[in-house]
């Protein structure tokens, strides 16, 4: 699978990322603020006046682009769930994407790319913390489910 | 007025760089995430790519710019490395690793209209929700 896919995926996760560091920058320039995704969305869902317009509308160029690219493309974007997991279980990921953001104070925008970027200590280690939870999460799912 | 019409044209399109980047890099993919994700099997690295390109990216762009990353806000992970920010960092992990979506690629998926992000997003915004009443009380 990795190599089937040489180089042309490789090319694209880097031009993916270098859109999504500019498109950081970018927000980061107009507001004054880290813009991580968790952030953005978690201060729409408890508004502050003044600082609630900017975050409707990055939302929406970011769902209205990706939904651009998912009915226009063809073929579409794949998306694909692998190994058995059930729609519920989402509901479950979901819960602690929320809370786990909010309580450590980032994602993968925020602290995996912003913080570490910019060579904040503490972004780095939650960096670090989530990927190898996450890590040990799909070795336990594999080990345990996967058929 | 006009001014702010235009901030707010421009994070419009700072929103539409980012999401093109998500689906570009095929990071919309929760099985191209957990594959990366999966050290012990077929080994994906595509999203070490997209990291390494936004992180340089950005990196390059506040040398330029002669800027530091602004203030964290008040309300969370105000002190440099907490309890809080290991606990959060390792649930969000999990959640991760559980369905293979963060935050950004699952907003980006709204638009597939598939069942596990329209499940995934409000149970997003419940968790966080949630974890505003716990923090606010100390």
């Amino acid at each position: 699978m990795i190599l089937a896919d040489f180089p042309s995926a490789y090319t694209n996760a880097l031009i993916g990322g270098c859109l999504i560091g500019l498109a950081s920058l970018l927000a980061m320039v107009l507001t004054g603020k880290i813009p991580g995704i968790s952030g953005i969305f978690a201060k729409v869902l408890k508004p502050v006046s003044g600082d609630f317009a900017w975050r409707v509308v990055f939302l929406i160029g970011l769902v209205v682009t990706a939904g651009l690219f998912i009915f226009l493309r063809e073929p579409a974007p794949p998306f694909e769930i692998p190994g058995g997991r059930k729609a519920w279980l989402f509901g479950i990921a979901g819960l602690l994407v929320g809370v786990g953001t909010r309580i450590g104070g980032g994602c993968t925008s925020g602290h995996g790319v912003c913080g570490t970027a910019a060579g904040a200590r503490d972004s780095i280690v939650a960096t670090l913390v989530f990927m190898a939870a996450a890590a040990a999460t799909v070795f336990a799912w594999n080990t345990l489910f996967a058929s | 007025m006009k001014s702010n019409v235009s901030r707010l044209f421009f994070l419009f399109v700072a929103g539409g760089l980012f999401g093109a980047g998500l689906v570009i890099s095929e990071m919309t993919n929760p099985a191209r995430v957990l594959a990366f994700l999966d050290f012990a099997g077929d080994w994906d690295p595509t999203l070490a790519f997209v990291m390494a390109g936004a992180v340089a990216v950005f990196a390059t762009g506040l040398l330029i710019l002669k800027r530091k990353l602004p203030e964290r806000t008040a309300d969370f992970s105000a002190e440099p490395i907490s309890k809080s920010l290991i606990i959060g960092s390792a649930m969000f992990g999990i959640g991760w690793g559980l369905g293979g979506l963060c935050p950004g690629p699952a907003i980006a998926n709204l638009g597939t209209f598939a069942k596990e992000v329209l499940i995934f997003v409000p149970a997003m915004a419940v968790g966080m929700l949630i974890a505003r009443t716990w923090k606010t009380r100390d």
